[in-house]
């Protein structure tokens, strides 16, 4: 029990000055993800049950593989900042700033993954290419 | 911070049963809730029944007639009986709303009646509203000007008065606040929308010369941006006011300030 004015309470460490950034991040990728998703599940959809040798080449080619990496690295950040606005809604204190910290984690795995595997395949795609040659 | 479950000491129980009205053809069974902190027991529903013939039409009629005539301990707050001071406002048949203007005709089937929900509860259906008042004052709702005041008025046109239409209404009755799971849950730093809906009032006013402080004071992740666009506030409104549509005009202009 602390003997803090209602006022006190109301105002507490006053504004952070921040917040604005976040909302239009998650405005402007939203809207990005919007047309990026879509063609990117086009072009995983095409190259499903299809050999390992045409995937390889589709995701080495500039567009798909361009697509893909912007989807990962937009998609994922999306998700990391709109995971931290849902921990904060509904948890405090240290289990806060430890899932905060966890879903970003998260999102920077999934994104240092996947880029990892489009160099590894344009890699590929590359001697593939110059051994067709 | 959510919770999912009620404290042990705040479990609600089965109340009393207060007998029907003898003689009475059109009975209408009302529950209600009842909490007393002086009795250091548990919160429970009492039942009472009405002659609606004998009933005035709003279910403040129906509460002041159960206080008058069966069971003198039930408290609420009331006032003007026409829906301009807020003070009835309790959560009726499950929707925040007052119970001056709202009609006993508009529910169906038995009455329930409880506080405001996720608020302290002072008494019975008397929500403690300290808090809710005091981020009310923090947004600063009066009208700050640096420039001399002028000799007559501060003079204002008719397109600009006409943007404070939707917003002057307000009557803080806290309704909508208390129906938003953002203010639910982070009700201590987030400002819920009755308090930005009273912002953007003065913001909004062209006669208000701190704008740029009254956003900075807006600009935080929790005071502002907890709002999810859930519309609670809007669909629960007594007045019908939209308190989400002012919060999202806030957040434009805030981004309006930067991109």
């Amino acid at each position: 029990m602390r003997y803090l004015t209602a006022r006190k309470r109301a105002e507490g460490k006053g504004a952070s000055g921040t917040g604005t950034e976040h909302h239009w991040y998650m405005t402007m990728s939203a809207v990005g993800l919007a047309f990026l998703v879509p063609v990117f599940l086009y072009i995983l959809g095409s190259t499903i049950g299809a050999p390992l040798e045409e995937v390889i080449a589709t995701f080495s080619r500039p567009f798909p593989a361009i697509i893909t990496a912007l989807v990962t690295v937009v998609g994922m950040r999306h998700f990391a900042k709109g995971a931290q606005m849902m921990i904060e809604d509904y948890a405090q204190g240290t289990a806060r700033k430890a899932a905060i910290i966890a879903a970003y984690a998260i999102a920077y795995a999934v994104t240092a993954a996947v880029l990892y595997a489009l160099a590894k395949m344009a890699f590929i795609g590359l001697i593939l290419g110059a051994m067709g040659a | 911070m959510v919770q999912f479950t009620l404290p042990k000491n705040s479990t609600i129980r089965v109340g009393k049963t207060w007998p029907k009205p003898e003689g009475a053809k059109n009975v209408r069974k009302f529950q209600i809730y009842r909490w007393d902190p002086d009795t250091g027991e548990n919160p429970r529903i009492d039942t009472y029944f009405l002659d609606m013939d004998r009933c005035g039409p709003m279910v403040l009629d129906a509460l002041i007639k159960i206080k008058n005539e069966i069971d003198p301990t039930l408290t609420f707050r009331r006032s003007c009986r026409e829906g301009i001071c807020g003070s009835c406002a309790m959560n009726i048949d499950g929707i925040n709303t007052l119970a001056c203007i709202y009609g006993l005709d508009e529910i169906k089937g038995d009455v329930k009646i409880y506080p405001l929900p996720h608020m302290p509860v002072v008494k019975d259906l008397i929500p403690d509203l300290t808090h809710f008042y005091a981020q009310h004052a923090s947004i600063m709702p009066w009208l700050e000007t640096k420039t001399n005041r002028p000799a007559k008025e501060w003079r204002q046109s008719i397109e600009d008065r006409k943007k404070l239409d939707g917003l002057y209404e307000c009557v803080m009755c806290a309704s909508c606040s208390t129906s938003c799971p953002s203010y639910w849950w982070n009700g201590d730093k987030y400002l819920g929308p009755a308090a930005l809906l009273h912002a953007y009032r003065w913001i909004i006013d062209s006669r208000d010369e701190a704008t740029g402080e009254r956003l900075d004071n807006l600009e935080d992740p929790f005071k502002l941006y907890r709002c999810h666009t859930i519309m609670n506030c809007a669909k629960t409104c007594p007045k019908g006011l939209n308190p989400a549509k002012a919060i999202a005009e806030i957040k434009k202009m805030m981004v309006s300030r930067v991109v």
